[in-house]
């Protein structure tokens, strides 16, 4: 596929990704840390294809190249070798500027912190994408209030990350990953900084906002009492996918 | 994305707090001890800018400033008068004199001898009295400064108030007898010392007997004349140095930047102030980016790109310069209003200001280029980590 930035509404799937139904396509995805003897291969020939409008989990141990493959196909790690296209783009043939405005158009980002800036009220931190991608301060507010009401925070909108418990601000990061309508959303640990309840709480409105026809999930977690909202379930251990299945473990 | 970068700033009030100050304590020493500075050079010149009469100044051609007097021959004036291009010349006495005070102690003053008949080199300003008073015997006018000062009288018992000179109290100059018939409103001198005024025939008499004892020959030049090519002239056929006004004063100043640690002492404070300054502010400034990389990271992350990031740590490093300007300037400018009575000699000229902001400018862009090139080479992926 070759389509530009430009060309591609936000939140609108390119005719071709439909055509595929793939939004990620990795094939023999490598990347090694350091070199010599200190050498780490994180990814050790990854192949995952993400379908559009699907919810797809990453699990695996500690140190298995979860984050590593998240990051490549996020666009902010360059791999060593392989293939890897979001949505028909490879971030390896961008150039940096054209790399980070797809980025910005094109994904959502749940951190495991939340990575909410302190200083902002909750709304401005979700406007943030919104402002990265070009509106204007109030009109980007006026989107982030509607989002977080539909993440049941409408009535918080002013206060400061620092004011809500850890499953609001998680939240709050998931209405900033929403706002500006990426068609693909990472996220890294949603749930693991958060206690059972209000992470099955936090998988449940993902599941039901984030979710889309047009839309796809990448899920990082080594979280197995989330694993039941997950369509697919990758399982990496020792760089490599070992095994991809359904939520009910069928393969 | 610039008003995230302002709150963001904002935000952390301690550190804001802390960066704004380093700002300020630099750009404080930086004018304040400037200011200093020409406010003592300023004083070095204050009785040529005090003159406002004489176009160029006739002196001994080894003379290096102008307290450096080296006395001419009378005959001198007559020369420089037939210089063509000199509308008139006015002798002028300098000299140190011995004043006995009441209590019987002594105070060294700067006695000037202006020309008797024209009074030209006289006081800028009268406080009391007049300067055609001058004319009357055994007259005198004293600077308001000594003569509140220096010259006052003291109570006997040597409590209370001392009481300043007033019209009509006597002065005893040299074992003579001088008539207080003025007040002059005079620019401090380098020295402090009381200036005493009277025509120049007087001060001969006040002054210990020289051979020679013309200091000055102040020269007006005609209408349209260049002033620097007269003094080239007066020189030619004189073989006396002539300056401007303006060439005295900087004759002047170069004799004390040159010959005295002044410039040394101050220069060491201002490359404190901004070395100082440069530190703090950089090592907070910098301390500060490095708080927000994780969130700087994830505005990476979510696509921000390196250009907006960086006009967002120059935004908050210009910020903090204009902040810790103004407040550093004002704070150096009430330090001289305060002053402005006192001894202090304090001048802020617009230059002074320039330089103040352009320390300031460096101060803010070095710390910023520290924060800038971190933020460069952030990889995005940090925010997995």
């Amino acid at each position: 596929m070759t389509s530009t930035i430009g060309m591609i509404e936000p939140g609108r799937p390119d005719p071709a990704d439909r055509a595929d139904g793939m939004a990620v396509v990795c094939r023999g995805v490598t990347k090694t840390y350091g070199s010599g003897s200190s050498a780490v291969r994180a990814l050790r020939g990854v192949d995952l294809e993400v379908r559009l409008g699907e919810m797809m989990m990453l699990v695996g141990p500690s140190g298995c190249g979860k984050t590593s493959l998240i990051s490549v196909i996020a666009g902010v790690l360059d791999r060593d070798g392989g293939e890897c296209s979001v949505f028909g783009e490879d971030f390896a043939r961008m150039k940096s500027a054209r790399r980070t405005l797809f980025r910005g158009r094109t994904i959502g980002f749940v951190f495991q912190a939340f990575n909410l800036i302190p200083t902002l009220t909750i709304a401005e931190n979700v406007a943030v994408p919104l402002l990265i991608n070009g509106s204007s301060m109030a009109a980007a507010v006026r989107q982030a209030r509607a989002i977080l009401g539909e993440v049941g925070l409408g009535d918080r909108w002013t206060d400061p990350p620092a004011r809500l418990s850890g499953g609001q601000q998680q939240r709050v990061a998931i209405a900033r990953a929403l706002v500006h309508h990426p068609r693909l959303i990472v996220c890294d640990e949603p749930t693991s900084a958060l206690d059972h309840a209000t992470g099955e709480k936090i998988m449940e409105i993902l599941r039901s906002t984030a979710v889309g026809t047009d839309r796809s999930l990448v899920v990082v977690t080594h979280d197995s009492r989330i694993f039941q909202f997950a369509d697919r379930i990758a399982r990496m251990d020792d760089g490599m996918i070992v095994g991809i299945s359904g939520a009910d473990g069928t393969p | 994305m610039y008003r995230i970068a302002l709150k963001m700033l904002f935000g952390d009030a301690a550190r804001f707090f802390g960066i704004v100050m380093g700002v300020t304590l630099a750009c404080f020493v930086i004018s304040q001890q400037g200011a200093i500075f020409i406010g003592i050079m300023n004083r070095t010149t204050a009785l040529i800018t005090d003159m406002g009469y004489p176009d160029i100044w006739v002196m001994d051609p080894k003379v290096q400033y102008i307290d450096d007097v080296k006395p001419l021959q009378e005959t001198e004036l007559y020369r420089v008068r037939g210089v063509e291009g000199v509308g008139w010349a006015s002798r002028l006495y300098k000299g140190m004199i011995r004043a006995r005070l009441e209590d019987g102690t002594f105070q060294n003053c700067n006695l000037l001898g202006i020309e008797d008949s024209t009074l030209v080199g006289g006081p800028p300003g009268m406080v009391a009295g007049s300067l055609a008073e001058l004319r009357r015997a055994d007259a005198v006018i004293v600077d308001s400064v000594g003569a509140s000062t220096r010259l006052a009288r003291r109570p006997s018992g040597g409590s209370g108030r001392p009481v300043p000179l007033a019209l009509g109290d006597i002065l005893e100059l040299n074992d003579k007898r001088g008539i207080v018939v003025g007040i002059s409103r005079n620019t401090r001198t380098f020295q402090s010392q009381p200036t005493v005024y009277t025509t120049y025939t007087r001060a001969l008499t006040f002054a210990p007997r020289e051979r020679k004892s013309l200091s000055f020959v102040l020269v007006g030049a005609k209408p349209g004349e260049d002033l620097r090519a007269l003094c080239r002239r007066i020189t030619e056929r004189t073989g006396l140095a002539a300056y401007t006004r303006d060439q005295f004063r900087w004759v002047t100043i170069g004799y004390y930047l040159k010959n005295t640690g002044i410039p040394i002492n101050f220069g060491l404070a201002v490359s404190l102030g901004l070395l100082i300054g440069t530190v703090i502010t950089g090592f907070m400034f910098y301390n500060f980016t490095l708080d927000n990389l994780r969130y700087l990271g994830t505005l990476k992350a979510m696509g921000a790109g390196d250009s907006t990031l960086l006009w967002m740590i120059l935004l908050q490093a210009v910020v903090v310069g204009i902040l810790g300007f103004g407040i550093g300037l004002g704070l150096a400018s009430l330090v001289g209003w305060q002053n402005r009575n006192s001894p202090l000699a304090f001048s802020m000229p617009w230059q002074l200001v320039l330089v103040a902001g352009a320390a300031v400018v460096v101060i803010c862009m070095l710390s910023a280029m520290l924060s800038m090139r971190r933020v460069v080479v952030l990889e995005p992926a940090v925010v997995f980590k």
